[in-house]
């Protein structure tokens, strides 16, 4: 199905590049790296085909649904894409999610009556949380290298160096309406605020329990997928 | 009872089950999902050591022979729990229901323990049930399966008005461990499935009540923590993550019993092997040998003393189900252990010494 045309193959190109945006709401990865992305097509006339897949057949449908939606926005608006077509595969709803995507129903409309409101709340719920472990990523080197919690108390984003982590949570905090400019302090509480001296111990800890929480349910789904689907070579 | 280097262990393996997910126990037309839950289970058994793992026809139902190789001659386990998962909407005679558990009752009285369920969309019927249940089987415990489908409902939270009456019943009979599982599709689905804030307001509640979160509510292991370092009556059901991280990804393994030791502590953590996802055998002897690794990375977590190791592998689950521990097999003077965090001392904060 893929294009063989050069243009063709540069536009399979930026599919790709745009389904590596689109992050597992929960794992705070994107899709491709944790080898969700099964298939990717173009054909002749414009159509991009997507397969996902997942590393259970019972994981969560509204997450489910938040990746299929938002790899068929993402899809959609590839220049030379005419159409998107995203089909989750071997879910229990795979069936509703495709079909409700594919027609913009949203989440509601798509499970009537067992849905009660569109996803924007839980998303913010695990960004959230993606927040607080991402300050673990940026503050664990410099405790490691020395810094006190006096230190960390006072750094802000513009005293650290720059690294892949640090843009990473200050991408997260803007989704949030968080403060992510080079005058915004390294540490903060969910609400924006800085963390006081006394209070930085335990906050790392729980940035760090946060982290470790997300990464090890990162690793159970790694380790699923790939039992799931052992034989096949390294996905899309 | 396991024994290593001169020191002897007592096995209470608190989280098993002798389930049927045998073809002929598929529901007609609920096939698909009756293979997609086993097959769920058959993805985390390939974590295991490859040597343990089995092939899919036997994974389906295993006999009472392999039962008791498995989990007593083999694996080393002195009294065992069941939890029920009944699935009757997807297993014809269920998944693994008490019933199917206490079958082996007869055989091993002083071995096995059977826990029950309720469900609290059953109502009067279900309250009958739970009654003539502790009646027959003695129950001191229960497995709740929140997310468990039932006609059209999707799941229920334990604190539904429905639920009520069912933990007060329990509190009153003093079946008074309650395992609660945390898992996917609970209605309504636009919610966190996982979402433990009904543990929380229970466990304040019903302070009569143990509430065991199995797979310390992985995946949210975050939420978890914050919640049990609150709440006295909140333990840690170690199922699934001994058995799917130790062998499979030792350093996230580590990690996680190092925040669960600081949040959580060793008072409050039980094994479970959750037969037959895995044999016990490699799991018991496994975390008998394993220490929290001397890198750098791990070095402001808690090493595991031969006492903390004890308190998981069956002492602390013999407390709650005042299962009787031989003398010898007892820690010396019942030893507080380390307490997990409340207010935590900033030297033992993560890197943050000065």
């Amino acid at each position: 199905m893929t294009g063989s045309s050069s243009s063709g193959s540069g536009t399979v190109a930026a599919v790709r590049a745009a389904l590596a945006t689109v992050l597992d709401p929960e794992l705070d990865e994107p899709i491709t790296d944790l080898g969700f992305v099964h298939e990717v097509g173009l054909s002749p006339d414009g159509v991009a085909h997507v397969g996902l897949r997942l590393p259970t057949f019972f994981c969560a449908p509204n997450f489910a649904f938040l990746m299929v939606a938002d790899a068929h926005e993402a899809v959609s608006a590839v220049p030379g894409v005419r159409a998107a077509v995203v089909s989750l595969e071997g879910h229990h709803a795979s069936g509703e999610i495709n079909g409700g995507v594919a027609t913009g129903s949203g989440f509601v409309g798509t499970f009537a009556g067992e849905a009660t409101a569109e996803l924007g709340e839980l998303r913010r719920q695990f960004l959230t949380k993606a927040a607080l472990a991402g300050q673990d990523r940026v503050a664990r080197p410099l405790v490691d290298a020395g810094s006190t919690p006096a230190d960390l108390a006072a750094m802000t984003l513009g005293d650290v160096l720059p690294s892949p982590d640090l843009d990473r949570l200050r991408r997260r905090r803007l989704w949030l309406d968080l403060p992510a400019d080079d005058g915004a302090p390294l540490l903060i509480r969910a609400d924006g605020t800085g963390v006081p001296v006394e209070q930085v111990p335990l906050h790392l800890r729980r940035a760090r329990l946060t982290r470790t929480g997300i990464e090890l349910n990162g690793e159970y789904c790694k380790g699923l997928l790939a039992a799931r689907y052992p034989r096949e070579r390294s996905p899309a | 009872m396991y024994e290593k280097d001169g020191e002897k262990y007592f096995i209470v393996d608190s989280h098993s089950h002798f389930w049927d997910a045998s073809r002929e126990n598929w529901k007609p037309g609920r096939e698909e999902f009756a293979k997609g839950w086993i097959d769920c289970f058959y993805g985390y058994h390939q974590l295991g050591p490859p040597e343990t793992h089995w092939d899919y026809e036997k994974y389906l139902k295993v006999s009472e022979a392999d039962f008791e190789r498995d989990m007593f001659t083999e694996g080393h386990v002195d009294v065992a729990i069941f939890q029920s998962t009944y699935l009757k909407d997807w297993y014809t005679n269920g998944f693994n229901t008490a019933e199917q558990n206490a079958a082996l009752l007869e055989k091993y009285p002083d071995r096995l323990i059977v826990n029950g369920r309720w469900d609290p969309r059953e109502g009067d019927a279900g309250m009958k049930q739970l009654v003539e249940d502790h009646a027959r089987y003695g129950l001191k415990g229960v497995k709740l399966y929140t997310a468990e489908w039932n006609e059209g409902s999707r799941g229920w939270k334990l604190t539904d008005p429905e639920s009520y009456p069912f933990l007060e019943k329990c509190q009153e009979l003093g079946i008074k461990n309650i395992h609660v599982h945390k898992g996917p599709t609970i209605w309504p689905l636009n919610k966190d499935a996982f979402d433990m804030a009904d543990v929380d307001q229970v466990a304040t509640d019903f302070t009569g009540l143990n509430f065991i979160v199995e797979h310390v509510g992985l995946p949210r292991v975050d939420d978890f923590c914050f919640m049990a370092t609150q709440e006295p009556n909140v333990y840690a059901g170690l199922s699934v993550v001994i058995g799917g991280l130790m062998h499979a990804r030792p350093k996230f393994f580590a990690r996680a019993m190092g925040e669960l030791m600081f949040w959580v502590g060793e008072d409050k953590m039980t094994f479970g092997g959750d037969y037959n996802i895995w044999v016990p055998k490699w799991q018991v002897e496994g975390f008998v040998d394993w220490q929290m690794p001397d890198d750098e990375a791990f070095t402001d977590y808690a090493k595991l003393t031969t006492a903390t190791k004890k308190k998981i592998l069956g002492l602390n689950a013999a407390k709650l189900y005042d299962i009787p521990v031989p003398e010898e097999l007892r820690l010396p003077a019942d030893a507080p252990g380390e307490p997990a965090a409340q207010e935590p001392p900033a030297q033992q904060l993560a890197g943050t010494t000065q």
